[in-house]
């Protein structure tokens, strides 16, 4: 267990019930992540990546093990404290970029903002990341009217605006093409090196995961190994 | 937001909105008609009766509710008895006899009817004559398309329209009453007698003398029997008009529960996004319950504006035999009923959606 680090989790474990049969997703996961340190998880479908990116999003609890996230152990929190986590510690980007449909591309950023409890209108510094991210210009577009790089840019945008602790990003270019994969990849680069954003990010593709700082290497619910440096 | 949300949810769904509004609103412009058609009615009648200009009406013991019609327990003696009492300037017997559903033919004797209420004003032709005449008020004719000159046949018996009247003067129908007594085998009864007196301040000296003199009639004054056109006063009214406001509160409760159930099933993704951004199951059940109450508040206006409609269309098809009211007392009653039917009916699919499992909602197609 590295002393400072924003996630830590130690003989992380997490067993589904499928039916009569237990499934084990995780069978002991030690991971340490450092505040502003971009790290890439890859491995094979069914390696248990996911299952660890919603561990550590709060989005469900682990059958054993230690878990920490910005210093809160979320195998003590309830359903309810996990919820509270989510809205300020954490900021999730989807493959399928999970904008609500019918909210314009601002409305999707207040939502967040309104959930976190901080009104519907983000700070005014806020308007630099959306000029960062490309998208100040279209924030009056619903979903179906934005590209799908545009609406990922959009999805990364609510996740970073209540200054996450770790921006949680699944298979974020899993529905782009290469050339919104590379801006979207840019984005997440420029987040973590101009504001110090702690990235951790699920990916088949070794290209992507080049951008970050480090690889986890996944398989059968276990971590096989960890390439490259920290921040 | 929870308003930019709930709003912006509405109307990516228009139709679905519509029909839910349309379908909550159809049970509450059944519960503003049946309740302005009682109030209408009786309101209707109670100014028919007024408008005879009679003190006091003395009814057969048989008579219930305000609103028999028939009974002719009254020996038409009694009539004249009446007249030769202390302080009674006229005494008038009447015999009814119902055609329709709520539509009275009414027997009266003509010079002492023109005596005591001034008259029929017409609109066309003029007044009782033969014994098959019969007089129509301007909202009968209107319904039955009925001209002066015209035959017309009720109570098996041919009539001939003499006159079309003004309404508001105790009959829609109006007819000799020896015609009707020798019709209804009531030869020298009449149903009711209506009493003028000499002196408004005599009513009651009156009241009690007849009273003590007609020991087996009821007596009343105009003001109690006009006070009898009262909802509480007719039996099954009440009961009735609470069976159909419970089978609206069923038909809403039952549409928001169809229509949020779409909702949670359609919108389970966006659950599911809510959730992982961190919103609490309160947020995600306000969000249903706000919805379901506009949806609610919209099917209230809708269904006032179809009474509106309701009342147009009883007006313009059947104006002798329904007169409907439009009762705005009953409005907060209607809009009350409608948000607890969208509030009961949002509640399971609210509480199914606030506990959703966010994983399981953003993995559905």
């Amino acid at each position: 267990m590295s002393n400072g680090a924003i996630i830590e989790a130690r003989g992380l474990r997490k067993v589904y019930r499928v039916g009569q049969v237990d499934v084990p997703a995780l069978r002991g996961v030690d991971l340490g992540v450092q505040p502003g340190e971009f790290v890439c998880i890859v491995g094979p479908s069914g390696s248990g990546k996911s299952t660890l990116f919603h561990i550590i999003g709060g989005l469900t609890p682990p059958t054993a093990g230690e878990v920490k996230v910005g210093g809160q152990d979320l195998a003590a929190l309830s359903d309810a404290g996990r919820t509270k986590m989510r809205r300020g510690t954490v900021g999730f980007v989807f493959q399928k970029f999970n904008l609500l449909p019918n909210l314009t591309a601002r409305d999707n950023i207040a939502v967040a903002h309104y959930i976190a409890g901080r009104g519907t209108h983000p700070d005014a510094e806020f308007d630099e990341v959306l000029r960062l991210l490309g998208i100040a210009n279209r924030l009056d577009h619903k979903p179906n009217a934005l590209s799908g790089g545009e609406q990922q840019r959009v999805a990364i945008a609510r996740a970073i605006v209540n200054h996450p602790a770790i921006l949680l990003a699944d298979e974020p270019t899993g529905n782009l093409d290469s050339e919104n994969s590379k801006a979207v990849l840019e984005v997440l680069r420029d987040l973590n090196r101009r504001l110090g954003q702690t990235v951790l990010m699920i990916t088949h593709n070794p290209e992507a995961a080049a951008y970050g700082h480090s690889t986890v290497h996944m398989r059968d619910g276990r971590i096989v190994g960890r390439t490259g440096t920290t921040a | 937001m929870i308003g930019t949300i709930v709003l912006e949810n509405l109307k990516n769904r228009p139709m679905r909105s519509l029909l839910s509004i349309l379908l909550i609103g159809v049970p509450v412009t059944l519960i503003l008609t049946l309740v302005g058609l009682t109030q209408g009615m009786l309101s209707e009648a109670q100014n028919r009766q007024r408008g005879v200009g009679a003190d006091i009406v003395i009814r057969g013991s048989t008579m219930q509710a305000v609103t028999s019609a028939s009974g002719t327990t009254i020996p038409e003696a009694m009539v004249d008895k009446v007249q030769q009492q202390p302080h009674v300037k006229l005494a008038m017997g009447v015999i009814n006899d119902r055609v329709e559903l709520i539509l009275a033919l009414t027997g009266l004797d003509v010079t002492k009817f023109n005596r005591m209420t001034g008259g029929f004003k017409y609109d066309q032709g003029g007044p009782l004559e033969g014994p098959d005449d019969i007089l129509v008020d301007r909202l009968y004719a209107q319904e039955h398309h009925c001209q002066v000159g015209q035959t017309i046949k009720l109570l098996n018996h041919d009539w001939r329209v003499v006159g079309v009247i003004e309404p508001g003067k105790l009959a829609r129908l109006a007819v000799q009453i020896g015609t009707l007594q020798e019709l209804d085998a009531a030869t020298g009864r009449v149903a009711q007698i209506y009493v003028q007196v000499d002196d408004p301040a005599n009513i009651d000296l009156v009241v009690d003398e007849l009273q003590r003199l007609l020991k087996s009639y009821k007596v009343y004054t105009m003001a109690e029997i006009t006070a009898m056109y009262n909802v509480d006063q007719i039996p099954a009214i009440k009961p009735f008009t609470v069976v159909v406001a419970a089978i609206g509160v069923v038909i809403g409760v039952t549409v928001v529960w169809l229509s949020m159930y779409m909702v949670v099933l359609q919108r389970t993704r966006e659950i599911g996004i809510l959730k992982a951004l961190g919103a609490s199951k309160t947020f995600i059940l306000g969000i249903i319950l706000i919805e379901a109450t506009l949806l609610g508040v919209g099917g209230t206006v809708l269904g006032i504006l179809f009474s509106f409609g309701a009342q147009w269309l009883i007006q313009t098809l059947v104006p002798a035999s329904f007169q409907m009211a439009i009762v705005y007392a009953w409005w907060p009653r209607v809009v009350a009923i409608t948000m607890a039917a969208a509030i009961l009916g949002a509640l399971q699919p609210g509480l199914t959606a606030a506990r959703q499992d966010p994983i399981e909602a953003l993995a559905y197609e």
